[in-house]
């Protein structure tokens, strides 16, 4: 499941909905993704997004964790509009019955939603607005996945 | 074709979406990047680092070589960093 949402969201509350009842996981693993300010130059940090693509991306996403791991749920949540540091930006959780499916797609998850995901980061500090940049480990980040699958081929 | 622009992009035209209609021989999405930089000194500059600057056709990602074909959103952005 995904969601684009300004609102909050509960890491213990999104955990304990995907589990429910079902007693067929082993294994939940969750990703949170905070606003950091390691050195005091973040107030605030604003997220702006493409309506339509961001979905379509993230549901994109999510099927090619599922085609990989068996994955008996999953669930992305990105939140937009103003935050600030220490507030939650993204979560990801993955089920699975064993750990390895559950850690590796929570990973791949992130590593794809992180490149290919159509967000942008603006951060407001003391001395003014930016836009923040695209890390080049993102890009390798993600691309070690296709490495991977292609060498499985 | 709606042109769709955002973050940096779109603070440097001005704009967020507009409506144009595409002039004879812009083909791919290069092309079209090409003819944006004529238009005045806010699109040239939104364009200037035309190698950094990211597509997508439909809301699906796009290199600058792709035709365009009979699209109705063309979208330009810089590198996602959301996350």
């Amino acid at each position: 499941m995904i969601r684009v949402q300004t609102h909050d969201f509960d890491v213990g509350a999104e955990i304990a909905q995907i589990k429910g009842a079902r007693t067929d996981i082993g294994a939940i693993v969750s990703f949170t993704g905070t606003v950091r300010d390691a050195d005091d130059t973040v107030t605030e940090m604003t997220l702006e997004h493409y309506p339509g693509m961001t979905e379509t991306e993230l549901a994109k996403i999510e099927m090619d964790a599922h085609a990989r791991w068996p994955l008996q749920a999953s669930l992305i949540v990105h939140r937009v509009g103003t935050l600030k540091p220490g507030d939650n930006i993204v979560l990801v959780v993955t089920a699975s019955a064993h750990r390895d499916a559950a850690f590796d797609a929570a990973k791949f998850l992130m590593d794809y939603l992180k490149t290919s995901a159509p967000f942008w980061k603006r951060e407001t500090g003391p001395g003014g607005d930016r836009w923040v940049g695209a890390k080049a480990t993102d890009d390798a980040a993600a691309s070690r996945w296709s490495a991977r699958k292609d060498a499985a081929e | 074709m709606r042109l769709l622009y955002f973050a940096w992009v779109k603070e440097k035209t001005g704009i967020a979406a507009e409506d144009v209609a595409l002039p004879d021989g812009v083909a791919t999405v290069g092309e079209l990047i090409a003819w944006l930089k004529t238009r005045g000194p806010e699109f040239a500059q939104a364009f200037d680092r035309d190698e950094v600057i990211r597509a997508a056709i439909d809301q699906t990602h796009a290199r600058h070589d792709a035709k365009i074909g009979g699209a109705t959103e063309i979208a330009f952005f810089p590198p996602v960093t959301g996350g």
